[in-house]
């Protein structure tokens, strides 16, 4: 720990302290405000880092300050450097090695999730501000204007999913962003989507609950919401990416089973996911596949006469339907939250309700999301962590610790909620002594889940944290070590 | 070219004999046909309530969906198709009630639109609760001795939000619906047509006699201008909002699509949503 020498600072027994004059070297170069620069100097010499790797960043800005303040931000940093060297702060096992040449991007995950919606198609995101998730509609008011589509800011969360559930009805692919506040006041639009069978996409990026609870921290505690937070039944679907490659992929995936099995699908983050700014894999377009489903062609009807009802609900095998978009001739047909018939006219009768109800829910019967469930690490481990979301980093870094110290540990984690991947997690922990499963809220609600799908294991644990902060690689290690 | 047997289809409503609402039917099915409009270029979207199964009772495309968000939902068709002609439809409790949040977030947002409200001044469908638009005094289910809240006066609302056409019609002249409704619909922006469609079954006060006593037609006083927003205003309240005609209308409006940054005229629904790999590629620069 590098701390500036001005607070007399003190550590735990196990951290080694650098008390650094961060302040006085600063104020030595010309100003107090510096001692970022002087911090930074230090840092770079724990991590074994030449000083000249900054003085492109340096001067780019602050250049325009003019060549003195460049030459005293460039000064704090060497002479941090030279404090932290002769106190003995160079140490070889912190020092970087030179990575592969690669090239990187530095960006959020809600970043990545507008980037992933604009190489998805979506083309109209009403959408109403709330932290965490804002950041997605402001990126793509600034985009799409390149390609021809629509930022909405509505006045309320109920209009943003009700006017996508309009767009995406229309033909466009649409989707909204929120977070926990905003996926409640959802909830009926989410029931009617189901209802409708209207492809769209609600990103909730997780934040602090209930209420307005901690509106910037973190926390994972919309599960049980995003998975049965609506009246009724319905198929839906729940993704949970983990990283911020991920997210932008997440995106593509998330447009292509909302069309193909033409039902809501959420894609949950947590603010940890979305707002921490990160290198990042350049993206790929190729990874974004467009896949719109069962669409029919205008071509096919354009012959029917003009009162042809077009069966927008027509029972399949597969309880999918063909779509059309309004304004094809021949496609003529009725939408209804009420319960329905095949051309989508209102019949509430107990053999029609029965009908159709089997088919809507027979489209996601018995299906599992390929990658579900992602499991890294030891066969026949002492513990298997399997955690959620932003989590990944910290449990990897934990479980990487806990077989440095010779145990033997798995990494298992979940990125959909459903359908609920009950086979894959239920392999996925099998050979394991133990189970904990890591989440950021006070309930359990992963654990809950796993146990009220049927996923079984004798010792199974939970590590809940729940104070609004993200979890720390030292806290699931001495959580696990402690298991042992 | 359809005709207005193109826009019926053979669902018997369930309106109780005598509603209002069948008027409001045959003015819209009437007008699209005069308007040389095809059933397939059509979309009707309906909220909750008795008037609300509209939507299923005219041969177009149709979306009947939450209580209370038929606006939305039509914000969200148009933007996706903006050839359509988008009609919102639904009754007062839904546009007025539950929805009003919506209804002047829409009229301001000014997308090229039309919204037909049926207006009966109380809950048929629920069997005969106040509504918003029901007097001080009024006896309902919900207000056995008397409404003790003030009706909200729609037209007054809309025009406070800036609306820009705003008519009322009443189910029983028809001729002056249709033209109405026509010329809503021919608006560029946001239209709302304001419908008094008695309810008869549990409104035994605000009856088609009742109306046709007190409703001040503004076809019949020649120098009315519903170019002057202000006198628009200075007749509404004059009249407690019992006027029908075409009460406002600003000839200079500019919809809302028309403004949208980069926004084409092919529709979003069918036009090609792969994005250029070039695009892409500068894209992500701005995060390298």
């Amino acid at each position: 720990m590098i701390a500036d020498a001005k607070f007399n600072p003190t550590a735990p027994e196990h951290v080694r302290l650098f008390p650094v004059p961060l302040t006085q070297i600063a104020e030595a170069c010309g100003s107090a405000i510096m001692k970022n620069m002087v911090s930074l100097g230090a840092s770079a010499c724990v991590l074994g880092l030449p000083v000249d790797i900054f003085t492109e960043v340096v001067v780019e800005r602050f250049s325009r300050k003019g060549q003195k303040v460049v030459e005293q931000n460039m000064q704090a940093i060497e002479r941090g450097y030279a404090y932290m060297r002769d106190l003995g702060g160079a140490l070889p096992e912190f020092a970087l090695k030179p990575a592969e040449p690669r090239r990187h991007l530095f960006m959020m995950g809600n970043d990545a999730i507008a980037l992933g919606a604009l190489a998805a198609g979506a083309r109209v995101m009403p959408a109403y501000p709330i932290t965490p998730a804002s950041d997605i509609m402001e990126s793509l008011i600034r985009r799409f204007p390149e390609v021809g589509g629509v930022v909405v800011q509505t006045e309320d969360e109920i209009a943003a999913l009700t006017m996508a559930i309009g767009a995406a009805y229309g033909g466009a692919r649409a989707f909204t962003a929120t977070s926990g506040p905003g996926l409640s006041l959802m909830m009926e639009a989410i029931g009617l989507a189901g209802m409708t069978e209207t492809p769209v996409v609600i990103v909730d990026t997780q934040r602090g609950g209930p209420s307005t609870g901690l509106p910037t921290k973190q926390e994972q505690s919309d599960l049980l919401a995003a998975l049965f937070g609506n009246h009724g039944e319905i198929p839906k679907i729940v993704l949970n990416p983990a990283t911020t490659e991920e997210c932008f992929t997440v995106m593509g995936k998330a447009f292509n089973l909302a069309e193909y099995y033409q039902c809501p699908v959420i894609v949950m983050t947590d603010l940890a996911l979305s707002l921490s700014k990160q290198t990042t894999d350049w993206l790929r377009l190729e990874d974004i596949e467009i896949d719109r489903g069962l669409v029919v062609a205008p071509e096919e009807l354009a012959d029917l006469p003009v009162h042809h009802e077009f069966k927008r609900y027509a029972i399949t095998e597969s309880g999918i339907s063909p779509r059309v978009f309004p304004g094809v001739k021949g496609g003529l047909h009725h939408v209804t939250g009420v319960e329905h018939m095949e051309t989508g006219r209102p019949n509430e009768t107990p053999a029609n309700r029965a009908k159709m109800m089997e088919k809507r829910m027979r489209k996601l019967r018995g299906v599992e999301l390929p990658g579900s469930v992602v499991r890294t690490g030891d066969a026949q481990p002492d513990v298997a962590i399997v955690g959620i979301g932003s989590s990944i980093g910290p449990i990897a870094e934990a479980a990487a610790r806990l077989r440095q110290q010779g145990y033997r540990a798995a990494h298992v984690h979940v990125h959909a909620l459903l359908p609920f991947p009950v086979r894959q997690l239920q392999e996925a922990i099998a050979d394991a002594k133990q189970v904990v499963v890591v989440e950021n809220n006070a309930t359990g609600q992963l654990r809950h889940l796993m146990s009220f799908f049927g996923v079984e294991h004798p010792r199974v644990s939970s590590l809940l944290k729940f104070d609004g902060t993200p979890f720390l690689p030292v806290e699931i290690y001495n959580h696990c070590k402690g298991m042992m | 070219m359809a005709t207005v047997k193109d826009f019926r289809n053979d669902v018997r409503p369930n309106w109780c004999p005598g509603c209002g609402d069948f008027s409001v039917q045959a003015s819209i099915q009437r007008a699209l046909a005069a308007l040389g409009k095809e059933p397939h270029e059509v979309a009707i979207v309906s909220g909750i309530g008795c008037s609300g199964r509209i939507s299923g009772y005219i041969n177009a495309y149709g979306f009947h969906g939450v209580h209370g968000r038929a606006l939305s939902t039509a914000q969200g068709l148009k933007l996706a198709n903006r050839n359509l002609t988008v009609i919102a439809a639904g009754g007062d409790g839904d546009g007025f009630g539950i929805g009003l949040n919506h209804f002047m977030h829409a009229v301001r947002r000014n997308m090229d639109i039309t919204y037909i409200v049926m207006d009966n001044q109380i809950y048929g469908l629920t069997k005969g609760q106040h509504s918003p638009t029901s007097a001080h005094g009024f006896k309902a289910k919900t207000t056995p001795s008397g409404n003790i809240e003030n009706a909200i006066v729609p037209a007054q609302v809309a025009l406070a939000a800036g609306i820009t056409f705003l008519a009322q019609g009443f189910s029983s002249d028809v001729n002056q619906l249709v033209r109405l409704i026509q010329e809503a619909i021919q608006h560029r922006g946001f239209a709302l047509v304001n419908v008094f469609s008695p309810c008869v079954t549990y409104n035994k006060i605000n009856t088609y006699d009742w109306y046709k006593e007190h409703i001040r037609n503004l076809d019949e006083i020649p120098d009315y201008d519903p170019t002057d927003r202000a006198a628009a205003m200075k007749m509404v309240v004059e009249t407690h909002g019992l006027c029908t005609g075409l009460i406002y209308k600003d000839e200079h409006s500019v919809p809302y699509e028309d403004q949208i940054p980069g926004y084409r005229e092919e529709p979003i629904a069918f036009s090609d949503i792969h994005m250029d790999p070039a695009l892409f590629e500068k894209t992500l620069r701005a995060y390298a």
